[in-house]
């Protein structure tokens, strides 16, 4: 019942969204609203904001006039999930040493005042400061025969925006037990270990979920963003500029990209969704929200 | 054969901030034998639990000594020699009653059939055979309450520490629960410490009341009950003279009021129907009847 309302409300905001645009763009001056030479209001010409079925359509025509060029919809599908598993590693990556970081500060004290601070301060540096600089130090890494990646580098930016909600949700989470269950575990004179395990861990579920989505959303970004400072070729980043350049003479191309991103956070978060659904009886304590 | 427990001129003193403390227990002396039940009763911060944590070595003492099986407190937790419960039954919300029955014989490296067989077995001894595989959130106070207690005999303890493992349930549960446990005792033959606030309860169920009194927490006396072996309690005995004159000595102690006053005391406040209902007057309610009379 609560499903289906769900569903109804979420195609109910996704059709509101369509009807304004095109509400705006029938009623809206077609060189927007300057005040002052401020744009306030965008212009509602074809080439700013084409129409909803100009977007639709321009995705089963092919990307270039070029003979054997492939339909707009299966570049992007392919950009897509290019971008989608760089996202899934550097989510990877965050949540395990999320994961490894909040575990070390509920077991040490000292390292949770040793470590929150940086853990928060970390996530203030900007993510174009940070990007050529991880690509440099990559191109310096070599093992053995292997070489650094630059599609690596963009995973490990993914990682960096993705361990801090991990981390955090995951320390509060750890903590969470009553004083009673961890004197219980005392009283089975079970050492830190096991009761990390058997009690800290399962606790912790209700407050990793919401992290974990949070974090899924900031891989797909970071990925994203780091795709287009890095200049890594084949995501939805770097197709999202090349398009952008097309837009004078055709409006609908630069808008798949974008939707192509779009896709790739609900995948994303339904990938979230389906880890809360198996583990669903961590959760029997929770209050419904 | 050594006591199941023994404490000796044991003290707790908690320090407070700005150099303030809490004589939480000061000199208690107590034995319990093997297989004996005993209660701890008094109002409310007069140090019941607090001696129960020095017990299961949940906390230590500041002075004093705390032997449980002849052996020191630590050990005794470490060789498991104490099965506990607390006020809230403490589930586990995720695991099922049969996976909390299990979790300490699995922690301790039970096998899954053995396991299996031993929770089957508890819960067949509390009458939840019925419920093993439902999850705690599906069950009333009362039979989490009782979860809770077959999870605390789940490895056969000899000593079962239990603190007010009653005090949140109805009253028509808390009997239901107090014929229970005795019948428990009676098979399990272990000692019990039990705390609670209720005279009743702790007269029906016990070989002898500790009544302990308030800052400083002390032992005031020592009421030896003496209504016969466990398996011969039922619900006749809360009826019988022998339970009500036992219950008087506990007030008695408790409040110090003279006898003369308790006897027309006890008549009106014990009604045989509901005698669990009577509880301690907290020490920061007003004071008890017996007090101004003094
Ligand atoms: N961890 C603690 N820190 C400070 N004071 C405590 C602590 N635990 C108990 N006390 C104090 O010790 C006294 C006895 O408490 P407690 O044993 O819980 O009493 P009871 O169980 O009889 O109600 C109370 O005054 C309480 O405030
Ligand atoms: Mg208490």
């Amino acid at each position: 019942m609560t499903r289906f309302r769900g569903i109804l409300l979420g195609t109910l905001g996704i059709v509101l969204l369509g009807v304004l645009w095109e509400g705006y763009k029938a009623i809206g001056p077609s060189n927007g609203v300057v005040l002052n030479g401020l744009t306030v209001l965008p212009r509602t010409n074809d080439l700013a904001m084409p129409h909803l079925a100009t977007m639709f359509t321009r995705l089963f025509e092919p990307v270039t006039s070029a003979a054997g060029s492939p339909a707009l919809w299966s570049a992007v599908t392919q950009a897509a999930g290019f971008s989608l598993s760089v996202a899934a590693v550097g989510w990877l990556i965050g949540v395990v040493v999320g994961m490894l970081l909040a575990v070390l500060m509920q077991r040490f004290r000292t390292a949770e005042s040793a470590l929150l601070p940086w853990v928060v301060l970390s996530q203030t540096v900007p993510l174009i400061a940070l990007a050529p600089l991880v690509a440099g130090i990559g191109s310096q890494v070599r093992f053995g025969e292997a070489r650094w990646q630059d599609w690596m580098s963009v995973a490990l930016i993914a990682s960096y925006l993705a361990f801090f909600p991990v981390s955090v949700g995951a320390l509060r989470g750890l903590e969470s037990p009553d004083r009673e269950h961890v004197e219980l575990m005392r009283t089975y004179a079970v050492g830190w270990w096991k009761t990390l395990l058997t009690l800290r861990l399962p606790a912790s579920i209700p407050y990793l979920l919401p992290a974990l989505r949070l974090a899924a959303a900031n891989a797909v970004i970071g990925t994203v963003v780091a795709e287009v400072s890095i200049g890594l070729r084949g995501g939805v980043g770097r197709m999202m500029i090349e398009y952008a350049s097309a837009a004078s003479g055709d409006p609908g191309k630069p808008w798949a990209p974008i939707f192509g991103a779009v896709v790739i956070g609900l995948l994303a978060a339904a990938l979230v969704a389906a880890i809360g659904l198996a583990l669903r009886k961590y959760r029997r304590g929770e209050v419904p929200a | 054969m050594s006591n199941a427990v023994t404490v000796s001129a044991a003290s707790k003193i908690f320090p407070l901030a700005r150099g303030k403390r809490v004589v939480a227990l000061e000199a208690i002396d107590l034995t319990v034998a093997p297989g004996e039940f005993v209660s701890l009763i008094g109002p409310s911060g007069c140090g019941k639990s607090t001696l129960l944590r020095l017990i299961a070595d949940l906390d230590q003492p500041t002075a004093g000594r705390i032997e449980v099986f002849g052996k020191s407190a630590k050990q005794a937790r470490i060789d498991q020699d104490y099965g506990i419960a607390f006020q809230q039954a403490g589930l586990l919300p995720w695991r099922t009653v049969t996976g909390n029955i299990e979790l300490p014989l699995e922690l301790h490296g039970i096998g899954k059939r053995a396991r299996r067989a031993r929770a089957a077995e508890l819960l067949a001894l509390v009458g939840l055979s019925d419920f093993a595989d439902r999850y705690p959130d599906q069950l009333s106070g009362g039979m989490q309450q009782r979860v809770a207690i077959a999870r605390s005999l789940a490895e056969s303890p000899e000593l079962l520490l239990m603190d007010e493992p009653f005090g949140a349930l109805d009253e028509m549960t808390r009997e239901r629960m107090q014929n229970e446990l005795v019948r428990l005792c009676a098979e399990t033959g272990a000692a019990v410490v039990f705390v609670t606030h209720s005279i009743p309860e702790a007269v029906f169920l016990s070989d002898r009341v500790v009544v302990m009194s308030p800052r400083p927490g002390r032992i005031l006396e020592i009421v030896p009950v003496g209504l016969g072996s466990a398996g011969n309690r039922d619900d006749g005995l809360r009826e019988a003279s022998g339970f009500f004159a036992a219950v008087k000595a506990v007030r008695e102690a408790l409040h110090g009021v003279p006898a003369e006053e308790v006897r027309a005391d006890s008549a009106a406040g014990v009604p045989s129907g509901a005698p669990g209902a009577e509880v301690l007057y907290a020490s920061e309610a007003p004071a008890p009847r017996g007090l101004e009379t003094r």
